[in-house]
């Protein structure tokens, strides 16, 4: 099998006066876990809601498969999963006719519908409530029988609108693991704005504000732009006089404390972590933590979509 | 070969839609409230206002001639959830990024809904029991009733299903779909022609005299199955359903 695709090419989508997307372009390879993050109202789920087929682009279009959303919709979308935000699903169904019913529109029929359905709840553990009206269900459960939908028919490109929100940890964890599991041989594009998810289950990342592409790395490309990445930081008795120590070091380029913690900046390309341990040692410093920082991602997110904003 | 696929599915994706949607009424107390309400509302009129035994005439005339206005406000009632509820509740995204395009879901829906008005008019066959039991009825012309009333309660359900998608709130889509449908039912008769005639050119005033559902009811109820007649209210049925659509794909997003 071919490999699979995802392009959008100069996707706008205008309301009114008001442009939601800025002429987006960007491609998708199989086995990317692409992350859609930005501040609310950025353009990320008029994005996804193009990319599924159910918003027309005002201008551009998307080519998911080698099937134009604009042009030959119904193919495109026969490719893709997708779990809308909020995972609606009708309440009063339960969750094995619901399943059936989303087999069935996906043009399975009869036999092959139900194991379909069964093998999706199998699938996202929903094995014990499979005669439960879904509106009585709590919404851990609600967003797992979201997904079950969304992977019914084992769709190449799985397009996911914000699929932890609201859910406990634990739950995070099940969905992300899922979401793990899955991206071997799949697109997969979620949104967040839980900036720790990207770390946790993107191999891409995509910062979107304003409708307009800002910045598109891996996670780890984007925490090398922290001011943070390389940073050391330490807590010991006095931060006061480490610091102003720690200050004449040739490869420190700045020295800040804050909350009782020190942190020591390097200057270009130095590596820190020798030199601050190798300083502690010297003075004989009580340190109770002494770690190398990776950088912050809220930061980054922070310092990139307001700079737009500011722009 | 090429043909069939396409058509094939068709109608499984608008057969999956109905049959979600008929089982949804089922799932719910709005089917058994309004099968309910129907038949106490049909026998009402029929009985008491109609004086089905008074007259002595072993005909449903009195049953058919208040089924208009009984649809009137019962249909929109049905006809008020169907978008309005899918976009309230988000799931209009989920149904319309399924491989079903938007004419299959609105065709798929509106069937489950005239299906199931069916049902609610079907059961109504003891009162052509009765009919029977007592007198000696043309069942021909009780069969055409049945069809055209039917019928009606499909061109009102277009309507009302056109105005649910106009509207994410129900109640605003009854109170719309209530006015459109009762500006079908009285066109022809003075009040709705003295809002045109001054105005407008005499073809429009033909036109507008040539919409009423209740001269089309009315002929079709008495047995008389006019080819014109089933094809008005046919090309009504598929106006407002295209209607529904184009309403559906600009309103979607908002």
């Amino acid at each position: 099998m071919s490999q699979v695709r995802v392009e959008a090419r100069a996707l706008i989508k205008r309301y009114g006066n008001l442009t939601a997307v800025r002429d987006l372009e960007f491609e998708i390879g199989s086995g990317e876990v692409l992350g859609f993050l930005g501040p609310n109202g950025a353009g990320k789920s008029t994005t996804m809601k193009m990319l599924t087929g159910f918003l027309a682009p005002s201008s551009g279009t998307a080519i998911i498969n080698g099937h134009d959303i604009v042009e030959d919709s119904l193919a495109a979308r026969r490719c893709m999963g997708y779990l809308p935000e909020g995972a609606p699903a009708y309440g009063e169904m339960t969750v094995r006719a619901f399943l059936e019913f989303v087999a069935g529109a996906r043009g399975y029929s009869g036999a092959e519908a139900r194991s379909r359905a069964a093998a999706a709840l199998e699938r996202l553990n929903l094995s014990r409530v499979p005669e439960q009206p879904i509106e009585t269900l709590s919404k851990g459960f609600k967003r797992r029988v979201g997904l079950a939908q969304a992977i019914l028919h084992d769709p190449d490109v799985l397009i996911l609108d914000e699929p932890t929100d609201g859910l406990d940890p634990n739950q995070k964890h099940e969905v992300r693991t899922l979401i793990r599991e899955m991206a071997a041989d799949k697109i997969i594009v979620i949104s967040t704005h839980i900036l720790e998810e990207v770390a946790a289950v993107c191999n891409r990342a995509m910062i979107i504000a304003d409708g307009r592409l800002l910045v598109d790395d891996t996670p780890a490309g984007l925490l090398k732009r922290s001011r943070y990445h390389n940073a050391v930081t330490l807590e010991v008795d006095q931060p006061e006089r480490a610091a102003s120590v720690l200050s004449e070091l040739s490869q420190a380029r700045k020295v800040e404390i804050r909350e009782g913690e020190v942190t020591v900046f390097p200057a270009e390309g130095a590596e820190l972590l020798e030199v601050v341990s190798g300083v502690v040692r010297e003075q004989g410093w009580a340190v109770r933590e002494l770690r190398l920082e990776k950088g912050r991602m809220d930061e980054v997110f922070r310092q990139v979509t307001q700079q737009e904003v500011a722009a | 070969m090429n043909n069939a696929v396409p058509v094939n599915s068709t109608t499984r994706a608008v057969g999956s839609v109905m049959r979600r949607e008929l089982s949804g009424y089922f799932a719910t107390p709005v089917a058994w409230v309004f099968i309910v309400i129907f038949l106490v509302m049909a026998g009402v009129f029929t009985f008491y206002i109609g004086s089905f035994y008074e007259r002595g005439i072993a005909d449903l005339a009195p049953y058919f001639q208040f089924h208009p206005w009984l649809y009137l406000f019962l249909v929109p009632a049905i006809a008020m959830r169907l978008w309005a509820e899918e976009r309230r509740s988000g799931t209009v995204e989920l149904l319309l990024t399924l491989p079903v395009t938007t004419w299959q879901a609105v065709v798929g829906k509106f069937l489950a809904a005239w299906l199931f008005i069916g049902i609610a008019l079907g059961l109504t066959f003891p009162i052509w029991l009765t009919v029977n039991y007592l007198g000696e009825p043309d069942n021909g012309v009780i069969l055409a009733g049945y069809i055209g009333s039917w019928l009606m309660a499909g061109g009102f359900l277009a309507i009302g299903s056109c105005m649910s998608a106009v509207t994410r709130n129900q109640v605003v889509a009854f109170i719309l779909s209530v006015v459109v449908c009762f500006g079908f039912l009285l066109s022809g008769l003075p009040m709705v022609m003295n809002l045109f005639s001054g105005w407008a050119p005499q073809v429009l005033l033909d036109l507008i005299a040539d919409f009423s559902f209740i001269s089309r009811f009315g002929s079709i109820s008495k047995g008389v199955l006019d080819l014109r007649d089933l094809t008005y209210f046919a090309l009504v049925i598929v106006f407002w359903l295209i209607a529904n659509t184009v309403v559906l794909d600009l309103r979607k997003a908002d």
